[in-house]
């Protein structure tokens, strides 16, 4: 398998605070699925926006696709970012549109005809379970049914990352059950996951899963290899 | 199948409305109506004014008026008729009006009283020429020197001379309505790049949001742009629309005075014209600073 995602030596710092990252070295595999794990504060969102491209790393080299994403030109990252999808903690659902277009910003952006989007985003509302509830506001809906609306629209344009942060924090077991199946199935679709969780039985559930986990700022397994399951903190 | 008609209506709907709606409740419109109605009001005051400017010095260039400064009545009378006859045969001189003698002392009367037309006081006759097209000035010292050959009690006096001034006041009156529809096309784009940047750092989130998605600089550029022009186009419509209403009205007040002066200032087709352009070229401006503004901020982040 060849490596979709690559950092080397990675550092980030925000201002003149000291390293939030220090030395993050690692390899994703295309058709990977991986777990990003640590406490609160440990890094896994700063890590993540490094990922999908909503930070640039203070030292070190990150390659997207085979590219050094460090160094790209501004006007490139366009191109880059709409082959990662994301669902963000927060949601960050539009709030004045409705759920369907919500959902098909991403097509749109990507400037698919208005007359190509319908299909598809009709059958990613079904495929989350909203298939009467286009038309709803996020307002509307319920925590849930906002978390699906946010990861319906990161799937949509059929990205080959998808990452997520916290995608189950703000959900029942129930849901945060059948949210890891739909990310199972997009994976066996080819579609490489990135999900950052404290969850440890979540991350049970995905047979084949891999894990990094953050501590302090650092991956806890320097070497960079990635290991399931986890170990226990503490021991070598 | 009618959720998935509305569906598709609200999607067809919604490229253009990534950002909030909120015209005419906003500010904007409001205020480019406000400055169009202004620009139009100085502009059209302009136009006319260089109107009024270039046919009073077409007027004055060619005209002149001859005084026979003759105490004697009789003699005055037969002067004139000898200088309206010397004029008429002259080249430079295409209209020869002698001013009715009678007009002239009920003209004097509110300074004179009585004594205007009783005869005691000599009043200068009048005859007011109209020189053939051409070098005024030259023409003036021709029939300058023809008149001093037929008497010495002729005086020539161009009506440039004395009406100059006024054309300098109504030149300047329209270069300052030039520059006040600059000052306003300059406070229009202020304005505009005010209303960009604060609907940028309002709509942070959702910008964020489709920059994450791979949205380009010049995609979320557009939107802010459409957003602005369509109040730019809504506010211009408005105000040129009060504007010119206040035109027209102005036009109507000027022309029931009936002073050839006042009427001269008039507003031509292509005044009409130029006036018609000013909207149009304001959404123009506000589009070009909405995008310039939002472009400029978005370069700013990742």
């Amino acid at each position: 398998m060849s490596a979709i995602v690559q950092f080397e030596n990675v550092g980030l710092r925000y201002g003149l605070d000291s390293e939030t990252l220090s030395d993050i070295s690692f390899s994703l595999h295309a058709g990977g699925f991986y777990f990003l794990t640590g406490a609160s504060g440990a890094g896994k969102t700063s890590l993540l926006k490094l990922l999908y491209l909503a930070q640039r790393p203070s030292r070190g080299v990150i390659r997207l696709f085979g590219e050094d994403v460090v160094t790209l030109p501004r006007k490139r990252l366009p191109g880059f970012r709409r082959r990662i999808g994301v669902v963000f903690q927060d949601f960050r659902l539009v709030p004045h549109l409705s759920a369907y277009d919500n959902i098909a910003l991403p097509l749109r952006v990507a400037g698919m005809e208005e007359g190509e989007v319908d299909a598809p985003v009709a059958e990613m509302l079904n495929w989350v379970g909203l298939g009467d509830r286009g038309q709803a506001r996020p307002a509307t809906l319920s925590g849930g049914e906002q978390q699906r609306v946010a990861i319906a629209r990161a799937v949509i344009a059929r990205p080959e990352i998808l990452v997520a942060d916290e995608p189950t924090g703000n959900v029942d077991a129930d849901m945060a059950r059948r949210l890891m199946t739909l990310f199972e199935a997009l994976n066996r679709l080819g579609t490489t996951i990135v999900v950052a969780t404290h969850d440890l039985p979540l991350m049970a559930q995905v047979a084949g899963g891999q894990m990094m986990r953050l501590d302090r700022g650092r991956l806890a397994d320097p070497t960079g290899s990635l290991r399931y399951p986890p170990r226990p903190q503490g021991t070598a | 199948m009618s959720m998935r008609r509305a569906d598709r209506r609200a999607a067809n709907a919604a490229r253009h409305r990534l950002l909030p709606e909120g015209r005419v409740a906003g500010p904007m419109p409001w205020i480019i109506a406000i400055m169009m109605f202004l620009t139009v009001l100085a502009a059209a005051a302009g136009l006319g004014l260089g109107t009024a400017v270039r046919a009073m010095s077409a007027d004055l260039a060619g005209r002149a008026t001859v005084q026979v400064v003759e105490a004697d009545p009789q003699a005055r009378a037969e002067l004139s008729t000898r200088v309206a006859q010397a004029l008429r045969g002259s080249d430079d001189v295409r209209a020869v009006q002698p001013v009715d003698p009678q007009r002239l002392a009920d003209q004097l009367r509110p300074w004179l009283g009585e004594d205007a037309v009783s005869g005691d006081l000599p009043i200068p006759a009048l005859i007011d020429v109209e020189l053939t097209p051409g070098d005024a000035a030259a023409k003036v010292g021709r029939v300058r020197n023809l008149l001093l050959g037929l008497s010495s009690k002729l005086r020539i006096e161009p009506h440039a001379a004395f009406l100059l001034p006024l054309a300098g006041l109504l030149s300047a009156l329209g270069w300052l309505s030039a520059a006040i529809v600059l000052l306003m096309a300059l406070a229009t784009g202020a304005v505009v790049v005010l209303a960009a940047r604060g609907a940028h750092d309002s709509h942070r989130g959702t910008i964020e949001v489709l920059h994450l998605m791979g949205a380009t600089d010049a995609q979320i550029a557009r939107l802010f742009q459409r957003r602005i022009g369509l109040d730019a186009a809504l506010g211009s419509a408005a105000g040129f629309s009060v504007a010119v209403a206040v035109v027209l009205l102005v036009g109507t007040r000027l022309s029931a005075t009936g002073s050839e002066l006042i009427s001269a200032i008039d507003l031509p087709w292509a005044g009409w014209a130029l006036l018609v352009v000013l909207p149009v070229g304001g959404v123009l401006l506000a589009t070009f600073a909405a995008r310039w503004t939002v472009l400029r901020a978005l370069g700013r982040s990742l």
